[in-house]
């Protein structure tokens, strides 16, 4: 089989559409146009029923109870302003306090700063070298003013698994409501709305090979009867919680997704687990000093393998590889010129911060796009290495944090 | 972003990759950056007592593609200078060269300041060498500690 360039590793970032869920959408694009909320006549019967059955297929992977519980959105930054702003402004008599981890996605710890502004006070919970909370500080953290816990399902930079079905205990048995950002974790790993306590889920569709602009939230509407407040005013959409047309045929490709990764789940984590331990083995079998930045299985998301080359400053790896789309937490890819704050978060070295490199895995990546990359990698790799002054104080067996750098 | 051509040439292609003797008399290194920050320059010249002309530079970045390009476009331009022209290159002309984003401009003002702390530890070992006070206030003083000239 011929390798396509560029090769396409950043699956945290976006997925490509599965073919299944284009085919599935496009009839709402033209025949079936029609506006879901209208009542009175086939075209509007005929989106209804299919933005149902999407809220069925939803439904399903997340273990819910009723389709009803399933809010949809644009995305999962949307989901993610609604359940947390929407908890926080409904309940707020009952508290003003929120829990969250210091290494959540920006749509909740931006949406959790805004809060602050507003009055509410949030504790940003510590995460441990590999980037976990331990269940037992949320419990400490929790105050009789606690009205929220957000903590993501997994994190899109490095993988870690939170343990949220410990955590859901916790909150349940203390009656604090329990948000998870869903967004890389769901499909890739057992996820259950019962099982783990949780009241509130965002997930995406671009992230399960579904089309952008689409998500959905999980609203538990039985023990506890979660309300949320609108953020959004107008026609009263999805139980006024979301007001605005519906996406019919971005909703049926989010259902689409979600259904194809009901039923290859197994295959899907097995295929994605398979590439990133073989990129990992090939990786670390030719480089010395290869990091892995994260936590092991069964804590770690099974397509993500997020390294750092020590020498070697991330965005200059990436043009050295510009066949292949990766991300990197170096500050020189980000307008900031600060490295990631997640890895920041673990404690990794700024300097070993400013190396990593992730490579997302996806049900489109093949053995043979691995094999070139791992191969190309490596060249780079070693190309950089002989060009870093850094390299050289290694070999020459000086530690260069024993020297006193001057920052600029 | 879209990097230029030049730049992508000097990164794919760089001049002037390696290591000089920087226990000889002739040859000035200077160290800069740090690794916390996400590039360090290490730029040496050799450097003809006689002339004061640069015959050979070389170089070793970590950092990203707009350092290494940088870099190695300051070892290919300092070479053949005399000292007293080297000092006068400036980062803006790296910046115009490479055109170089705004982003980056940090990597034209690392080179710089690689190539004055490169001189200043050049003409330090020569104070030296005539029994001089070697402490001419920039370039590295001790083999552990690193002066940025600013």
């Amino acid at each position: 089989m011929s390798l396509k360039f560029p090769i396409y590793m950043d699956n945290h970032a976006t997925t490509r559409c599965d073919p299944r869920v284009v085919e599935a959408m496009l009839p709402y694009f033209t025949e079936d146009f029609g506006n879901a909320a209208s009542r009175n006549h086939k075209y509007g019967w005929v989106a209804e029923e299919a933005v149902d059955y999407a809220r069925e297929q939803v439904q399903k992977i997340l273990g819910a109870r009723s389709e009803k519980e399933i809010v949809f959105t644009s995305g999962a930054t949307e989901s993610n302003n609604l359940a947390i702003k929407g908890a926080a402004h409904q309940y707020k008599d009952r508290g003003n306090h929120i829990i969250t981890v210091k290494t959540e996605h920006k749509a909740v710890l931006d949406t959790c700063k805004r809060l602050e502004r507003e009055g509410f006070e949030v504790t940003y919970l510590d995460v441990d070298s590999r980037g976990q909370i331990s269940p037992d500080d949320v419990k400490k953290a929790i105050t009789d003013k606690t009205i929220l816990v957000s903590v993501m399902l997994c994190n899109n930079e490095i993988g870690t698994v939170q343990p949220i079905a410990e955590i859901g205990k916790i909150t349940r048995e203390r009656g604090v409501l329990l948000h998870t950002d869903a967004v890389q974790g769901v499909g890739r790993m057992p996820f259950h709305v019962d099982e783990m306590n949780v009241d509130l889920v965002s997930i995406s569709a671009h992230k399960i090979y579904g089309p952008k602009g689409v998500g959905a939230l999980y609203v538990r509407r039985n023990k506890p009867r979660v309300r949320l407040t609108a953020e959004m005013d107008g026609g009263g959409h999805e139980h006024g919680m979301r007001s605005g047309t519906l996406n019919v045929p971005g909703i049926v490709g989010l259902g689409k997704a979600c259904e194809i990764l009901v039923k290859e789940m197994e295959q899907d984590i097995a295929h994605v687990r398979g590439l990133r331990d073989r990129l990992r083995k090939k990786l670390e079998g030719a480089l010395e000093m290869v990091h892995l930045n994260g936590a092991e299985d069964p804590w770690r998301h099974p397509g993500n393998l997020n390294v750092s080359f020590s020498f070697v400053e991330g965005e200059a790896m990436m043009m050295g590889i510009k066949d292949v789309c990766v991300s990197s937490g170096s500050a020189c890819t980000s307008a900031s010129l600060e490295p990631s704050y997640v890895l920041r978060a673990l404690g990794v070295d700024t300097e070993l911060a400013h190396s990593s490199i992730r490579f997302g895995l996806g049900r489109f990546n093949t053995e043979e796009e691995v094999d070139y990359v791992a191969q190309i990698v490596i060249r780079e790799v070693n190309r950089l290495r002989e060009m870093s002054p850094l390299y050289e104080l290694h070999q020459e067996g000086v530690d260069y944090k024993t020297i006193q750098w001057v920052a600029h | 972003m879209a990097y230029s051509d030049k730049l992508i040439e000097h990164y794919e292609r760089p001049l002037n990759v390696g290591t000089l003797d920087k226990e000889d008399p002739n040859v000035g290194s200077g160290l800069v950056g740090a690794p916390a920050c996400g590039d360090v320059m290490r730029l040496q010249i050799k450097v003809n007592p006689e002339t004061q002309v640069i015959e050979d530079a070389k170089f070793k970045t970590f950092g990203c593609g707009s350092a290494i390009a940088s870099s190695s476009l300051a070892t290919e331009w300092v070479k053949g200078k005399t000292v007293e022209e080297a000092m006068a290159l400036k980062n803006t002309d790296i910046v115009k060269e490479l055109n170089l984003p705004p982003v980056k401009i940090h990597c034209s003002v690392l080179a710089e300041d690689a190539i004055k702390s490169a001189i200043a530890d050049f003409r330090r070992k020569q104070a030296v060498a005539r029994g001089e006070d070697p402490d001419v206030g920039i370039g590295q003083k001790d083999e552990n500690v690193v002066q940025l000239s600013k």
